[in-house]
């Protein structure tokens, strides 16, 4: 074996080392700026916008979102319950179509497959036009339904699932549950949605941050202040009224990141898995 | 009585009543609306009437010729393709270093957490963010630059517009490396172990072992990664609108922001943004639709080739032990 010598061998593995690590830094070091200068005042910031020790100016910085159009807590809420809605919504209903692709033999299903394959990769913001006229004739513009609603058909999830189910379904446990008389609605409620539980926490999580995240569509259907969701919030601290109140514009970047800091940091290890899902399905 | 085997094909059909139906509502439904106010003079914000124009390609022909549309959808492919190459090859990369037998490297599972974090934090924080990071006259990359000594007053960085376009590639570079490492590792790890072993035992290095098994390997992978990536970058909106609302002057609008901007705001043109959101699909659905067909071309002609050569190897032996009895 052809081994290469060991010294530029050595060499090249601190070259790596500090690569990674000055790649982690350039991950980190936005959102540490932006932490740190949550707390300082605005004068501090003026004379140098860069430091690495926080301040103490976070709760008269947090006086400054009072009366204004930037409420993280509405935000955090309307999100939440929209974000909750659509998640369930697309595991389950994903689940049930991935079920009917896999267990069932029926004529249509090959060709089912193939248009959800299709339709994978049409994106929703094309159109957006015809789903605005569309609300907003049936009355739904300010409603959270049209946010939630389109959840239920989420080709992705279904693909995902469909992959999953047919790693792990067996049909004898499907038939045992027949021979005891269960109904099929029933078997798949209580005996295929426990086994998909590792695909559903997975898939969950990436619907449920993809809602989050979603600005666009909230951002054409909802203009009643009162239903903003996160990302519409944020985007409020882009107005006029904040151009020269620095620490309560980064507080205000603070507030709506922390919430995903805290959910990516305990579900990492998930998330970098189903990442990693995504990427053998050939 | 039920009989088994004939009566359950129709659970088939009605499990996915559910996602036909959401399907045909939400998406099919508002594609086809989409499609039909492309013909029309509809425009204006309360109107609900329409009808189609008489020169019925007009909004068509009108949204092409907008040279605000032609630099969007330069703008959009320019910065897409600026983010795209370093992304891959900074993944590439990463991945090469990371999958390596003879050089472990450690702290690899809070590199790849650390690397794939900025990808779930909403858009919208991370444009504003860079926003004020940039800011004028008081922001940290001033301060950065005014401490180092490479400027002596503050300046508006973000008046250029070279230097805008770079920032919204580098925003969405800085959020999909990280991913796009993690898929191909992933990749990596599918790849069938006994032909990395079969390359040491013939005494490959590490260099010709990447070059001619993983990247090979990798092809469908990177393609998969290459179609998805095109179809985002050609629907960026949430930094460039939120960023710096395309500009400075138009410097940083996509096609997004321009269909946007036609149809939520001004005078709510919303049969331009559908001649424009129209254009925009047909452009998305040839991108992907030929990738995959050079795809599908380049395996079958691989696959023909290697049969032959498995022929010709199979007669030449045949041959060879024929010649051998002999």
């Amino acid at each position: 074996m052809r081994h290469e010598t060991t010294i530029p061998q050595k060499i090249y593995k601190v070259i790596i080392y500090v690569s990674c690590i000055l790649l982690a830094i350039l991950s980190i070091i936005p959102f540490y700026i932006m932490i740190v200068n949550a707390t300082r005042g605005t004068y501090e910031i003026q004379s140098n916008a860069i430091s690495l020790i926080p301040s103490k100016f976070l709760s008269s910085n947090y006086k400054v979102f009072e009366g204004k159009s930037f409420n993280p807590f509405v935000g955090f809420y309307n999100s939440f319950i929209i974000s909750t809605g659509a998640t369930v919504l697309s595991v389950y209903f994903s689940s049930l179509t991935a079920y009917a692709l896999v267990a069932y033999n029926w004529k249509l299903r090959q060709a089912f497959f193939t248009f959800i394959m299709a339709v994978m990769m049409v994106p929703g913001q094309l159109l957006s036009v015809g789903f605005y006229q569309f609300m907003y004739r049936i009355g739904w513009t300010n409603s959270y339904l049209p946010l939630i609603l389109p959840a239920i058909a989420a080709p992705m999830t279904v693909f995902f699932m469909r992959q999953y189910l047919i790693g792990t379904l067996s049909l004898d446990i499907v038939n045992s549950g027949r021979i005891d008389g269960a109904g099929e609605f029933h078997i798949f409620n209580r005996i295929i949605l426990p086994i998909m539980k590792p695909a559903i926490a997975t898939q969950a999580i990436f619907a449920f941050v993809a809602s989050w995240n979603n600005y666009f569509m909230p951002s054409i259907l909802l203009t009643n202040k009162s239903k903003y969701t996160m990302p519409i919030m944020i985007s409020q601290l882009k107005g006029d009224i904040y151009k020269t109140e620095y620490g309560a514009v980064y507080l205000g970047l603070t507030l709506t990141v922390l919430p995903l800091f805290l959910v990516y940091f305990a579900l990492s290890k998930y998330i970098i898995a189903g990442v990693a899902l995504g990427g053998v399905k050939e | 009585m039920r009989r088994k085997g004939v009566s359950y094909a129709k659970y088939g059909y009605i499990f996915s009543i559910p996602f036909v139906l959401a399907y045909i509502v939400f998406q099919l439904y508002p594609l086809l609306f989409t499609t039909i106010i492309g013909f029309t003079d509809f425009k204006g914000i309360g109107r609900t009437d329409f009808k189609f124009l008489e020169d019925i390609f007009a909004n068509f022909k009108s949204v092409i010729k907008n040279p605000s549309f032609q630099k969007s959808l330069g703008n959009t492919v320019g910065m897409w393709i600026v983010n795209f190459i370093p992304q891959i090859l900074l993944a590439l990369l990463l991945t090469a270093w990371f999958t390596n037998n003879r050089r472990k490297i450690k702290g690899q599972g809070f590199f790849k957490v650390v690397f794939y974090m900025p990808n779930i934090i909403t858009q919208a924080t991370i444009a504003i963010l860079f926003s004020t990071l940039f800011a004028y006259p008081t922001g940290p990359v001033n301060s950065l630059l005014q401490s180092l000594g490479f400027i002596d007053a503050p300046i508006y960085l973000l008046l250029n517009k070279t230097l805008a376009r770079g920032i919204v590639s580098f925003i969405q570079f800085w959020m999909w490396y990280g991913y796009t490492m993690i898929i191909f590792i992933s990749g990596v790890l599918g790849i069938n172990p006994e032909l990395f072993e079969a390359a040491e035992i013939d005494g490959a290095t590490s260099r010709q072992a990447f070059f001619k098994i993983t990247l090979p390997n990798l092809r469908t992978i990177m393609l998969f990664t290459l179609v998805t990536s095109l179809i985002g970058g050609l629907n960026m909106f949430d930094v460039p609108k939120l960023f710096q609302a395309g500009g400075p002057d138009n410097a940083t609008l996509t096609a997004a922001t321009f269909i946007y901007n036609q149809a939520f705001s001004g005078s709510y043109l919303y049969n331009r943004a559908s001649a424009a959101s129209l254009i925009m699909f047909v452009i998305i659905s040839i991108c992907s639709a030929t990738l995959f067909l050079i795809m599908y071309d380049r395996d079958a002609a691989k696959l023909r080739k290697q049969e032959r050569k498995l022929i010709k190897s199979l007669k030449k032996a045949e041959k060879e032990t024929r010649r051998m009895g002999k």
